[in-house]
């Protein structure tokens, strides 16, 4: 009985001291994963001779005046602008497209379905830089470079949303559902955005939040793309901070931060979403 | 039909360019075969880009791969609290725009001002004079590149790590127990070859985008200027090479496009040893 109770008490301090090492790497490796964010806010709120003499992790005083001079030079909320107009289009043609393709994909016995589908999902495999030289020119030819619609149409064709979409119908959707339809008459097209594509909504919602973050972050394709200053979004602009900002580093770390935050915010909410979108790619595959 | 023009066309039309020597120099573009390849063979800037994208591509995956199963194990398999916060706060840097993520690393890297070596000094681990010249120097400016994509990476593989482990039954470790297997044992025995799908998975999209890599080297670096490719141009990746080839100076779309196929070859070429070497350990 008594040897027992001592093994037990053992037990438990070994099992103590390996949950504590175990929080203790947990909380150090997010401390690791939080700590550049951290510092990037402090630093855009403290004068560049304040981060020149060392760290802090106390907010400084010249966030009004980082921001001044931020915006002196360049115009940080039009290449946010500009990045949202791209995003969300994008995000829409993709999610309505996207769940039409699929649709059709699972629903309808077309000749070469299988074949064109496997074809479909390969283009996933290939990397968009591959066919970057060609589209440059394709989009040269259509005279659509340096417009928004270079960046906004290839949304129309988006293989991973086509593939999540094209599973979750063949689960979701019931046959039995799409023939009542059809014998009272509904044409296919109403079918879909009457019946089908409300069934798919959360599907569609998942995909689009993966969707507008992958346009969000694009940097090389609008690089390429566009030529006007006006026209840059985020990503290149906030690329271009080391030249116009120099020295003034309260204004880059200013800069930095406003692309950054709002996806930190927007993270917050939205997590099990997108944690929810990148394994169920994963997963099916 | 979309996906054909919007897809299909690009690719044929950059496998087509690549057999030509278009650049602003010759605007028409002849047709020369294989010239493309056979000066890419002995170009020495692009086999330098291969061996740095390679070198930054391991030096990120592997210990990637480690945090990511070591990770999804413990928040599996034992009961901590805060799972779900953990969880986010690993896959956060994942989501932020990788451009921004370089130039913020940028001047958390920087010499004299850089936080990173004002951490160094606060912790006492360096003297003030001590201050590394990280991005002066060629191993420090790729290992940093390295560095910044674990970061970016490890909590996007734990996430999907972990969606498999969630999978398999627990009866089988119970089962395990029973025989006397330790919590090593049990993780090489069931967990690995249960989640293989899924480890496939986490190879070859994390080989595409290795080898893919520009985003993060294109922007890090001193000096104002973008693309430069670091001291010693340690952090050229070959995206990096093509862009400079295809888009700045001469133009040289053909022998860009050539780079292009390069790049696919070899992810093509290793994707399809991975699978060989997945699919025969599974017979062993």
């Amino acid at each position: 009985m008594k040897k027992s109770n001592i093994r037990k008490t053992k037990f438990n301090a070994r099992a103590f001291a390996g949950n504590f090492f175990l929080y203790l790497f947990l909380i150090v490796l997010a401390i690791i994963c939080f700590t550049p964010f951290y510092i990037m806010i402090i630093n855009a709120t403290r004068s560049t001779q304040a981060i020149n003499a060392g760290i802090s992790l106390i907010p400084g005083k010249a966030l009004v005046e980082n921001y001044k001079s931020m915006m002196a030079s360049m115009n940080i909320w039009k290449g946010f602008l500009n990045s949202l107009i791209i995003a969300i289009s994008s995000t829409l043609l993709s999610a309505y497209f996207g769940a039409l393709t699929a649709y059709a994909f699972s629903k309808f016995r077309f000749k070469g379905n299988k074949a064109l589908f496997w074809f479909i999902l390969g283009t996933m495999m290939i990397p968009p830089q591959l066919g970057l030289i060609g589209y440059y020119i394709l989009t040269a030819r259509l005279h659509i470079i340096n417009t928004y619609w270079a960046l906004i149409l290839p949304a129309v064709a988006n293989a991973s949303t086509v593939f999540f979409l094209k599973m979750y119908i063949d689960t979701n959707v019931n046959e039995s559902l799409l023939e009542a339809a059809r014998v009272d008459g509904s044409s296919e097209i109403y079918t879909f955005n009457r019946i089908v594509f409300p069934i798919i909504l959360p599907g569609v919602a998942t995909m689009s939040i993966l969707n507008f973050i992958v346009s969000w972050n694009n940097y090389l394709t609008p690089l390429v793309l566009l030529f006007d200053k006006d026209k840059f979004t985020l990503p290149i602009l906030i690329a271009l901070v080391k030249g116009t900002y120099k020295q003034n580093l309260g204004a880059q770390y200013m800069a930095v931060a406003i692309s950054i935050v709002p996806i930190i915010i927007a993270f917050t909410f939205l997590s099990k979403y997108i944690i929810s979108g990148i394994t169920a790619g994963a997963l099916k595959e | 039909m979309f996906f054909i023009v919007l897809q299909l066309y690009p690719l044929i039309y950059t496998l087509f360019l690549s057999f030509t020597n278009l650049s602003t120099a010759n605007p028409q573009g002849d047709f020369i075969g294989l010239g493309n390849y056979i000066r890419l063979s002995q170009d020495k800037f692009f086999l330098l880009s291969v061996k740095n994208t390679w070198r930054i591509w391991i030096v990120c995956f592997i210990p990637q791969l480690i945090f990511a199963l070591l990770l999804a194990t413990i928040l599996t398999r034992s009961k901590i609290k805060g799972k779900d916060v953990f969880r986010g706060v690993y896959f956060l840097p994942n989501l932020v725009t990788a451009a921004s993520v370089g130039i913020l690393f940028n001047v958390l890297l920087s010499w004299q001002s850089g936080a990173i070596n004002q951490i160094l000094v606060a912790l006492r681990i360096i003297t003030e004079d001590q201050k590394i010249h990280f991005l002066a120097s060629p191993f420090w400016t790729s290992t940093a590149v390295s560095v910044i994509l674990w970061w970016m990476w490890f909590g996007h593989s734990m996430i999907l790590f972990m969606a498999a482990m969630v999978s398999v039954p627990q009866t089988y470790y119970d089962a395990a127990a029973v025989d006397g297997a330790n919590a090593w044992q049990a993780f090489w025995k069931i967990t690995v070859p249960q989640i293989k799908p899924v480890m496939i998975y986490v190879l070859v999209t994390s080989l595409i985008g290795g080898m893919n890599n520009f985003d993060i080297p294109f922007v890090i670096g001193e000096g104002q200027n973008l693309g430069t490719g670091g001291p010693l141009k340690s952090v050229l990746t070959m995206v990096m090479y093509l862009y400079n080839m295809a888009f700045t100076g001469g133009r040289q779309r053909g022998y860009a496009a050539a780079i292009a196929f390069a790049i696919f070859f070899i992810v093509i070429v290793c994707s399809v040893i991975i699978f060989k070497l997945m699919s025969r350990e599974e017979e062993s």
